[in-house]
């Protein structure tokens, strides 16, 4: 897309190196952003997208400090000259972490926090905060501590806080990443509709593609070991096999048209599924349907986990959950959706013993397992924690997997034992004697579920097993848990609002909404079930709308052909990789 | 389900007061009844501070589990006076007027009654205090006010953010103990001692350490957004001082120079009723 | 450096007092005399105190001590308050020295020198300063009051030297690997 005026920011050999790493992080970077632009910077974890961005702020090199060369202009001016305080007047950057960005103790406060900063005069700083809370829709809750918003609205402060002091850039650091999809696909649109209406420039990293790319994006920039290695349209980078071979994923519906053997050109418009022009495509796509035919093989079902009634409430006040009832079989994963705030926490919470229900009755293998303490429920019901650092505390990987056992006076020999066989079904082995400190995030979630699998337990429930991972590293966790599920028959409940983790992994998902059961379904029928979708905060695939438009009558159907096809091919992966 | 103290906002004239008032009111409050052992003082205090409790309207639901947790230190401080200075009061008050005998060299006195129920009213001169501030004072003037009475802005932020985690910091604690637990580790008071230490380091370990990680993202989300370059800051939630809150600074500065006056003019904190 | 107050600096204040507030119903009970439990939160104290500096510790001292006792407690005992900006001055003094934060803090040397100032730093925190204040102001009797002293001394520096000392280990073998390289991901 040509502009005629210059550009905003502007990249020529920009190198960088963090002074405590050997090699550089950011490569020969040459990059031009125009004004009113929307650039998707996307790449892999480790690929310089976020030193990018600390770049155009000046947190480097004024917070990290390290070498760099070429130039940076940002506005005519270098922002390593400017400082960090100077660039806060240009750039807005939203951090990802939207509890970290908040700082202060209501959302007024919040959104006048730069501006106290910059010594504006009060009666001043009021007026412009009530301007900034109008157009976010924020005014109601002024007064309200970060703790009594949804996710959606702390990001809302997050962006407030920023567009407060008139800035030209809006910078945005993986802003779907703590989001539920309905919430994701809410932001695109806002962030949409304000860089049109105050006129910025708007630059976003995040490797979600498909929910970004909700609202029009001029360029999408990928980069990849520290170089961009593609900049291009959107309609143009989707046609290419570039967001694959760098691990970036692609939307499902051209994952679904590509699988179909169609070869997909710009000219089609695949930015977005609504708008874009299938016609060339329909037929491969109706008789790769029709070729995977169905063979779904119901395995045969041991009730372990049955819930029934149950109800929960910290006070009179409000219910967090009622009336849920469900069961769970042995060896199966089972998915719990639901907007944040639905109870699905809480839900976890009560199976593993942390609070007490109401009413109601959770048997396990036949067992009612109401009179059993946390420990005791410890030993069958395991409980994997978001964040692996909440939960690693040893310094040592052969420490940290024994403590389980080590609590419950299992002899010495006995722990070796069972500690060496969890590392082994883990893959980690290896490093049995290496610090915890020394793995990868993967890695370190692996050692929380090899602390967990030592017990033997019968269920593990894991929350949120891979938010804020990447493409890579999603695969990389998921893979080892239906690993780890297939080699032990451990049954498995993950708590998330991943869509594709449900559509991928998952045999069964329970979406959960306002603390009841909305429905215990196939993932399939759940994300082709808009209503359902609406009300649960889930988005609806956009399989689907691919399949409608290709008139197939039975969107579901066409869904679960494609995610089994698209699970045999992972699978072939796996084992051609293990072999 | 955290029993802790917290704001509630109402309408009265306590609550209309700044919160600069209110902490400066608190600090000399709290002073004088540290310094001053004079009964008529202390008595003064609590029938003043239990007036302003009214007016404040206090809920009892909002400080009732707090008090309890104060009451049961009070008494096993008062006890523990007992048995380690049985006739403290008779030296301070320079007589002994015995009451009954107890058992070997503990004798009841008068003094000893009295100089203990000082320190009991010393508590409730400042609990109710606590409580009060506590209720009617909005946190988000807290910083500010701080920075009123003339300390770094920058101090005086600190504990407006100490404020803002600690809900976070607590439900995070929570959670790291249930999961803990659940790994069969427990902060119990059972077993021995390095056992107990060490079930409680696997617990803080975790915390304090997603501790140490939200401190650089809060710290590059404070310098993105401008704080620390200037030498002053200005607050959008401080309040401008009212005719009310005038006189409640000048009647607490009056109030404390009378009081430090009282006490000390014959040399001796204590009010004896002895001589 | 240390002494210098950054914006790293304010946070910690601010986030360490929040940690240091919850913690305050953590306690390992010892013997049954009142305040004197093991309380964990002193070694949250001394590793702050012994990576950010004094004033840090000072003012986590100073502030956590009094709102952790006036929100759970409802009574603020202030001269329990000061020793404990005693403690986090005293340590934090020495934090270039224990080099936490620069990945040193492994080497006995250090290790041993922690543990000297932390012991002195309680010894005058809570033999001296504490009970001193709590006579001078608060009329307590003496023997009662050192007592007490000598029983939160004795506490504290057991939660400190041992809790304490392998939370600064653990945090200095992570902080020293690759404290820069955490800024990608």
């Amino acid at each position: 897309m040509e502009k005629e005026n210059r550009p905003i920011i502007e990249f020529t050999d920009v190198s960088f190196k963090y002074r405590a790493q050997k090699d550089p992080t950011l490569k020969d970077i040459n990059l031009r952003i125009y004004p009113g632009e929307k650039i998707l910077i996307a790449g892999q974890s480790g690929s310089g997208k976020s030193t990018l961005a600390h770049m155009l702020n000046a947190l480097i090199p004024c917070s990290f400090g390290g070498d760099m060369s070429g130039t940076l202009r940002v506005c005519g001016q270098e922002p390593a000259k400017l400082g960090v305080f100077g660039m806060s007047q240009i750039v807005g950057t939203v951090l990802q972490d939207t509890d970290g960005q908040f700082i202060a103790l209501t959302v007024g406060e919040d959104l006048a926090f730069a501006l106290e900063n910059d010594e504006m005069p009060q009666d001043e700083m009021k007026k412009r905060v009530l301007d900034v809370a109008k157009r976010l829709e924020l005014t109601d809750f002024l007064e309200n501590a970060p703790g009594e918003l949804s996710g959606g609205q702390k990001q809302r402060v997050s962006l407030g806080g920023v567009m407060a002091c008139d800035v030209k850039i809006l910078l945005f650091d993986e802003p779907l990443a703590n989001l539920d999809p309905a919430t994701g696909k809410n932001t695109i649109a806002l962030i949409d509709e304000i860089m049109k209406k105050d006129d910025l420039t708007v630059i976003i990293i995040e490797h979600r593609l498909e929910d970004v790319l909700y609202r029009d994006v001029d360029r999408i920039v990928l980069m990849d070991d520290g170089r961009i290695v593609s900049d291009m349209a959107p309609d143009e980078m989707l046609c290419s096999d570039m967001l694959v071979k760098y691990g970036i994923r692609e939307p499902l519906y051209i994952s679904a048209i590509k699988a179909a053997g169609a070869v997909i050109g710009p000219q089609t418009h695949p930015q977005h599924i609504e708008t874009m022009d299938i016609t060339p495509y329909r037929d491969k796509i109706r008789s790769f349907y029709e070729d995977t035919a169905e063979n779904s093989l119901s395995p045969e079902k041991n009730l372990l986990l049955s819930v029934s009634d149950l109800e929960f409430a910290y006070d009179e006040k409000r219910k967090i959950l009622n009336n849920i009832s469900f069961n769970i079989y042995r060896g199966e994963m089972v998915a719990l959706v639901g907007k944040n705030g639905a109870g699905k926490s809480t839900l976890a919470s009560l199976i593993c013993g942390f609070n007490k229900p109401q009413k109601g009755v959770i048997m396990l293998n036949g067992e009612n397992i109401e009179p059993l303490s946390i420990k005791e429920r410890g030993e069958k019901i395991g409980y994997v924690m978001q964040s692996p650092n909440q939960m690693i505390s040893k310094p040592m990987i052969m420490d940290e997997v024994g403590l389980g056992l080590i609590s419950r006076g299992v002899p010495e020999e006995e722990v070796r034992e069972r500690v060496s066989e969890a590392l082994r079904v883990c893959g980690l082995y290896p490093f049995r004697n290496w610090p915890v400190s020394a793995l990868s995030f993967g890695q370190k979630k692996r050692v929380c579920i090899a602390s967990i699998l030592v017990m033997n337990p019968d269920i593990i429930i894991l929350d949120e097993p891979t938010a804020g991972q990447d493409y890579g590293h999603y695969t990389e966790i998921m893979e080892f848990i239906k690993e780890i599920r297939d080699k032990t028959g451990v049954t498995i409940i993950m708590i998330t609002h991943d869509m594709y983790l449900m559509m991928d992994y998952t045999d069964r998902t329970l979406v959960l909404t306002d603390g009841e059961l909305l429905l215990d379904a196939k993932p399939y029928q759940v994300l082709t079930n808009s209503e359902v979708c609406s009300r649960a905060y889930l988005k609806r695939t956009s399989l689907y709308d691919l399949s409608v438009k290709c008139g197939i009558e039975d969107p579901a159907s066409f869904v679960k052909a494609f995610i089994d096809e698209e699970r045999k091919k992972r699978s072939k992966i796996k084992s051609d990789s293990d072999r | 389900m955290s029993r802790l103290i917290s704001y509630e906002k109402k309408d009265t004239p306590i609550h209309r007061l700044s919160g600069l008032s209110k902490l400066i009111f608190f600090i000399l409050w709290c002073t004088a009844s540290a310094f001053t052992f004079d009964t008529r003082i202390l008595l003064i205090m609590v029938f003043m501070v239990v007036i302003i409790y009214r007016i404040a309207r206090v809920k009892w639901r909002q400080v009732s589990a707090v008090f309890g947790a104060v009451m049961f230190f009070m008494v096993i401080n008062l006890v523990c006076i007992f048995f380690f200075a049985p006739y403290q009061g008779c030296e301070i008050y320079g007589t002994r007027s015995d009451i009954i005998h107890l058992f070997g060299n503990y004798t009841l006195t008068y003094e000893q009654l009295f100089y203990e129920f000082n320190v009991f009213i010393k508590y409730f001169t400042v609990i109710p205090a606590i409580f009060i501030f506590l209720t009617t004072t909005n946190p988000s003037e807290l910083a500010s006010s701080l920075n009123g009475v003339g300390v770094p802005y920058t101090i005086s932020y600190s504990l407006e953010i100490a404020l803002r985690y600690i809900p976070d910091i607590q439900d995070e604690f929570r959670r790291i103990k249930n999961a803990q637990q659940a790994r069969g580790i427990e902060m119990s008071s059972k077993g021995r001692l390095t056992n107990r230490i060490k079930n409680t380091a696997t617990i803080i370990f975790p915390l304090l350490f997603s501790t140490m990680e939200r401190i650089d993202v809060v710290s590059n989300a404070m310098e993105l957004r401008g704080f620390g370059k200037k030498k002053k800051r200005t607050w959008y939630s401080k309040r401008e001082l009212a005719p009310a809150d005038y006189c409640t600074i000048i009647f607490i500065v009056l109030f404390f120079a009378a009081s430090m006056v009282i006490t000390f003019a014959d040399g001796n904190r204590f009010y004896n009723p002895f001589v | 450096m240390k002494n210098k107050i950054g914006i790293r600096e304010v946070v910690a204040m601010g986030i360490g007092t929040a940690l240091f507030v919850v913690l305050t119903n953590a306690q390992i009970p010892l013997i049954f005399v009142p305040n004197t439990a093991l309380q964990p939160r002193m070694a949250i104290l001394a590793f702050l105190a012994a990576v950010f500096g004094p004033i840090v510790g000072a003012v986590v001292g100073l502030l956590g001590h009094a709102l952790g006792d006036a929100l759970f407690y409802g009574s603020v005992w202030w001269s329990w308050v000061f020793p404990e900006a005693v403690v986090g001055i005293a340590v934090g003094l020495f934090a270039n020295k224990f080099a936490v934060k620069e990945g040193r803090f492994v080497s006995g040397r250090n290790i041993a020198m922690f543990n000297i100032v932390q012991v002195i730093a309680n010894a005058v925190a809570w033999i001296v300063v504490a009970p001193v204040l709590d006579i001078a102001v608060y009329s307590e009797p003496a023997n009662k009051v050192f007592v007490q002293g000598a029983f939160a001394f004795l506490g504290n520096i057991i939660i400190v030297g041992i809790l304490g000392t392998i939370l600064l280990i653990a945090y200095s073998k992570i902080a020293g690997r690759s404290s820069e390289l955490k800024a990608e991901d």
